[in-house]
């Protein structure tokens, strides 16, 4: 298996500062919004983007959750190892609000998609948006789009996209995985 | 560890410890989900389970009923009562006409000790204990130490007093495996005519008076006499078992320390525990009853994953 990085950490920094500002232009002061991470990987970009905001605008206090969306999956006994589940975290009421889903890398979109059932069953906010790092493009099964993304990246089917925070791997930065055919 | 070692739960005595963190770390999450105003998740839509009970039940078939639903799973209803056994029909013969409805598990209460293994071996479905005779009910054992779990942080370390009728109860034979598995201290308390000779065998201490068990224990699990099943006089009467190992609150007020009092219901009250006691902020016997619905949803679920996948 051969890796090369293609996005470092410097590339990761400047994406999410861009990220922030594009989410306060279209959120203002993030009064009516609430940013929800889906479980595990996308609370790490959460964590990144709420220190980011405070940083940018140190009034700001939005407010955030996190969703696991185990019971949710459409491939429950039809993948090879089973799932554990992770915390579900929704303290805030989304009846009404503006939901920004928060992920890492978005690829076939079937996690989405069970992120907004999970989602809707805890209210029916009056908008939901989503926010990815990594939107590997061309690859989806669902109708799917992203309205803030970090970085496109075009990559085959072997391939893998993983991206690593300093906080869980010690390094921030997205890496290209190629398995090489025998 | 992501996956159950076994397929089926027919008894604590075959899971490993891991097993029950595992169960336990999952209904953790379901708890959350019965707590919500959807108390509902699409998990096992495409599972079909059936209840089978050839014993009376209410809590365990409500529980059950409901964790079922929960998780979205089509349930069909068995009573032993309305149906073919009393014509005749041997258990084997039974499960097998239902499964052939495609049906995907079993969930089993029976008289008999012993009968979910031996349907477990005879036909081709995921089988959960719900109770079989004297022998074991798994999922009360595993809804009692979460309870614990619950409420005093650990399992580990712990002190509990199983007190009542243990020779006749799958309850106290389940939870000593659970508890013991998990690093519990188990002591049995009760007339010694209603213990059984060599449980002390198993590991657990053994006392016949009330107030020294209790001043021991940091959990006394209190059960019930089970009238039905008492085929000779055990003890000269209600009255007189209440007197010596019935709680009241001025035993309670004795002790050194405050306990946590658990009932795995139905609770006769007045005779094994004073109604003061039982309605008390130390009992956690409502809590086991929430509890049960979230453990049983963890066993169901992991149990599930074990299904061959769809074609």
């Amino acid at each position: 298996m051969q890796s090369r990085t293609i996005i470092d950490n410097k590339g990761v920094n400047l994406t999410i500062t861009r990220l922030c500002y594009q989410l306060i232009e279209n959120h203002q002061d993030f009064s009516n919004t609430i940013l929800i991470a889906l479980q595990p990987r996308g609370t790490f970009l959460l964590d990144r983007i709420i220190a980011k905001l405070k940083e940018i605008k140190p009034d700001l206090y939005p407010k955030t959750g996190s969703i696991d969306i185990t019971f949710y999956r459409d491939d429950f006994r039809r993948g090879n190892s089973p799932i554990v589940a992770s915390r579900t975290n929704m303290e805030h009421s989304i009846e009404g609000r503006r939901i920004v889903l928060v992920d890492d890398v978005l690829y076939t979109g079937r996690s989405v998609r069970s992120a907004m059932d999970a989602l809707l069953d805890f209210g029916r906010p009056i908008q939901v948006e989503l926010l990815v790092f990594i939107d590997r493009r061309f690859k989806r099964h669902l109708p799917i789009q992203p309205e803030y993304v970090g970085s496109r990246v075009d990559s085959l089917n072997s391939e893998r996209v993983i991206m690593s925070w300093d906080e869980k791997e010690g390094k921030d930065e997205v890496q290209l995985y190629t398995i090489e055919e025998k | 560890m992501s996956e159950l070692s076994v397929e089926h739960l027919i008894g604590i005595k075959s899971l490993t410890e891991s097993d029950i963190q595992l169960i336990f770390a999952t209904a953790d999450n379901f708890k959350q989900v019965i707590n919500r105003p959807i108390k509902k998740v699409p998990t096992l839509r495409d599972i079909t389970i059936a209840n089978l009970f050839f014993e009376n039940s209410t809590r365990t078939k409500l529980s059950f009923e409901l964790a079922e639903k929960r998780l979205s799973a089509d349930v069909i209803n068995f009573s032993a009562g309305s149906s073919s056994v009393s014509k005749g029909e041997t258990l084997v013969d039974t499960v097998n006409n239902i499964l052939a409805m495609k049906v995907d598990m079993v969930v089993m209460r029976h008289p008999n000790p012993g009968a979910s293994v031996f349907l477990s071996q005879r036909v081709n479905s995921r089988i959960i204990n719900a109770g079989d005779g004297a022998h074991e009910h798994p999922t009360q054992a595993l809804l009692d130490s979460y309870s614990i779990r619950e409420k005093l942080g650990d399992v580990a370390g712990k002190k509990v007093v199983i007190v009542g009728d243990i020779l006749h109860s799958r309850v106290a034979m389940s939870n000593i495996f659970c508890l013991q598995k998990m690093g519990a201290e188990v002591m049995v308390c009760g007339p010694k005519t209603l213990l059984p000779k060599y449980i002390d065998k198993m590991g657990v201490k053994v006392e016949t008076d009330l107030k020294k068990a209790l001043n021991w224990c940091d959990v006394a699990n209190m059960l019930r006499i089970q009238m039905e099943r008492l085929d000779i006089s055990y003890f000269p009467s209600l009255r007189e078992y209440t007197m010596q190992f019935g709680l009241t609150a001025q035993i309670l007020k004795e002790l050194k320390k405050p306990i946590t009092i658990m009932h795995p219901g139905p609770i006769n009250r007045g005779v094994e525990i004073s109604s003061a006691i039982a309605d008390s902020e130390q009992a956690i016997i409502l809590d086991q009853v929430e509890n049960g619905v979230a453990v049983r949803m963890a066993i169901l679920y992991l149990l599930a994953q074990k299904i061959d996948r769809p074609q």
